[in-house]
């Protein structure tokens, strides 16, 4: 009767533990969106929108920091994209069983969980050192070699999910694999596809480390690659640390932004997800 | 007539074929970008690292002085800060994982389960910086004036434990930055606990409910030793991650290049040395020592990765030799 009483207590404490301990993840959630809304929110004008970082002490927005993360991300992801998409349908369609790719999905995993400022120091030595000066150029490219490993992994773990019926039934058509692969695998990918995307996406637009001295910052507007830009994490960074007010300010309305942009573009892949396969539900 | 046709069938083939042979090259090329990609950072680091590690031998990695104005460097104190913070940061988080993948796979009701999974998940999407600023601004006042001093007066006259917790509270520190990194690898933990946990055959859990078990007992002593190279590896991912962070660490650690026993000094860490001192780094020396600081971090955190791999690789063998 006794042991049964500690059985049941023991499993009462860790199960209730458990409980406090989601409850705590979800409270540190909270804290912080909650901070973000109600000091973010107090620096939302149309100034902010319409106007460069200020001088110390001036007033200003943050538009071209907007600008050059935009412009950045976008890049980055188009030099990405591509690769990582290619990669991955190697390791899925062609060399799924070859040894070579058991190495790449190694090296794939190493990179995906690689420090980025490491990825900073990499670019740093082998474009801003050639070229002789910071540029946005070299921030994109930065941001390209984080999502590279993204786009591999999901576009493999999506490629694998289309049925192996499929591509039997193309093949049994006469279509090379090349074919097979873009005009029946990719389609039924699609959805899966666009999902991982939409992470490199969220990935790279709040990554801050590997831009610090690539892409550097630019207090003016500037719409040359082959120049310093600013861009959001990094305009972020350095006025959060400025003893002004309203430089401080200003980074507490652009971390809301960007915290913003990257939940929609979160849930936004898990909605496609979903869509995709309303049984199992998102797994990540 | 038919000839014609032959040899626009054969135009076509050889069209095919070659198309064949374009894209599949393009995806092999895609995928040897990916080594190519791993082997040029290992390179790059290592060159730039070198004149610093030829200058200052092995004494590079003891020395705790970090001058730049007499360029003597020495990576100690950050190698220290770094190892701390993430130690002390995985002591923190691993409960509450496992808390909250158990919560997740054993205890949610359905309803609950997806809307409580997104939200972890949706805390490990905010940006690194985010948990920087909040950090500094909400989390080290908080700590400065309500837990530290409470710290200080109750833990610091321990004996030995007591050196933990000695001198002011500074509220930025190592203890914050641990806390920070902590919040930040909840989510990658708990997610990859949940997904192995997750991996655990019906029968196994249904056989010791019949046994009479408790739902603790079950977790414990089923479903852990089941998955218990996945948790090694899931956690070992949080620890890839903590050592490597660099924002979240730099705004709340202090900077400071000193190996102080206490948890509430300021210390500094290898990602926020690099983070704060790169841009403004004069002289070859200073550069490539900051760069070799990068080299020993790439070192650590690529073992403590490829451990990890190794471990959830033998998870996933077992759970396709047991189906």
């Amino acid at each position: 009767m006794n042991r049964r009483l500690i059985r049941k207590t023991a499993n009462g404490i860790a199960l209730g533990l458990s409980a406090l301990a989601t409850a705590v993840g979800l409270f540190c959630l909270g804290a912080i969106l909650w901070t973000l809304i109600s000091s973010g929110l107090a620096g939302m004008s149309v100034a902010l929108f319409t106007q460069n970082t200020p001088p110390p002490g001036g007033s200003g927005g943050i538009l071209n920091a907007i600008y050059g993360s935009v412009v950045m991300t976008l890049i980055g992801i188009l030099i990405g994209a591509p690769v990582g998409m290619l990669a991955g349908t190697y390791l899925a369609e062609y060399g799924r069983a070859a040894r070579l790719s058991s190495v790449i999905r190694f090296v794939n995993d190493v990179l995906l969980s690689a420090p980025s400022i490491i990825i900073g120091l990499f670019i740093y030595e082998i474009l801003v050192v050639r070229m002789g000066h910071f540029s946005a150029l070299a921030g994109a490219v930065a941001l390209a070699v984080i999502a590279i490993p993204v786009t591999v992994r999901t576009t493999e773990d999506m490629l694998n999910l289309v049925p192996q019926g499929m591509k039997d039934a193309s093949t049994a058509l006469g279509a090379y694999p090349w074919r097979t692969i873009t005009s029946v695998i990719y389609p039924a990918a699609r959805s899966g596809i666009v999902t991982g995307l939409l992470l490199a996406v969220a990935r790279i637009s709040g990554e801050t480390a590997p831009l610090l001295f690539t892409a550097l910052n630019n207090q003016f507007w500037s719409t040359n690659l082959r120049a310093p830009m600013a861009n959001l994490p990094v305009v972020i960074f350095q006025f959060a640390l400025s003893p002004y007010k309203n430089w401080q300010q200003l980074a507490w309305s652009g971390a809301l932004l960007i915290t913003l942009a990257i939940l929609i573009l979160s849930i936004t892949a898990r909605v496609v997800v979903s869509a995709l396969n309303p049984g199992g539900g998102a797994q990540r | 007539m038919n000839s014609a046709v032959a040899i626009a069938d054969t135009r076509y083939a050889a069209g095919q074929r070659l198309r064949e042979k374009l894209f599949r090259g393009a995806t092999l090329a895609a995928a040897l970008l990916v080594l190519i990609l791993l082997g040029g950072v290992a390179l790059s680091l290592l060159k730039g690292a070198w004149p610093a590690f030829a200058h200052f031998k092995f004494a590079f990695l003891t020395r705790e002085i970090w001058n730049p104005v007499t360029d003597e460097y020495g990576a100690l104190a950050p190698v220290y800060g770094t190892l701390v913070t993430s130690l002390l940061a995985m002591l923190i988080a691993i409960p509450i994982s496992f808390g909250i993948a158990i919560f997740l796979t054993e205890l949610a009701p359905l309803w609950l389960k997806r809307p409580v999974g997104v939200a972890i998940e949706l805390l490990a999407a905010v940006p690194s910086i985010i948990f920087g600023i909040w950090g500094l601004f909400v989390l080290a006042p908080i700590l400065q004036r309500h837990v530290q001093p409470w710290l200080i007066e109750w833990l610091g006259p321990l004996p030995l434990l007591g050196k933990l917790f000695q001198g002011p509270p500074f509220g930025i520190g190592v203890l914050t930055a641990s806390i920070v990194l902590a919040i930040m690898v909840l989510p990658f933990i708990s997610a990859v606990m949940r997904d192995v946990f997750e991996t655990v055959p019906d029968v196994l859990k249904e056989s010791g409910y019949g046994l009479g078990a408790t739902t603790w007992e079950v977790i414990w002593k089923v479903v852990v030793p089941y998955t218990r190279s996945g948790i090694v590896g899931g956690i070992m991912l949080g620890l890839g991650r903590a050592l490597g962070e660099t924002m979240a660490v730099t705004f709340v650690i202090g900077n400071a290049h000193r190996v102080s026993p206490s948890l509430l000094a300021p210390g500094t860490t290898i990602s926020a040395s690099i983070a704060n001192e790169f841009t403004e780094a004069v002289g070859d020396l200073y550069t490539s020592s900051l760069v070799a600081l990068g080299a020993l971090l790439f070192l650590i955190t690529f073992s403590v990765i490829a451990a990890a791999r190794f471990m959830l690789l033998r998870l996933d063998r077992k759970a396709l030799s047991s189906v």
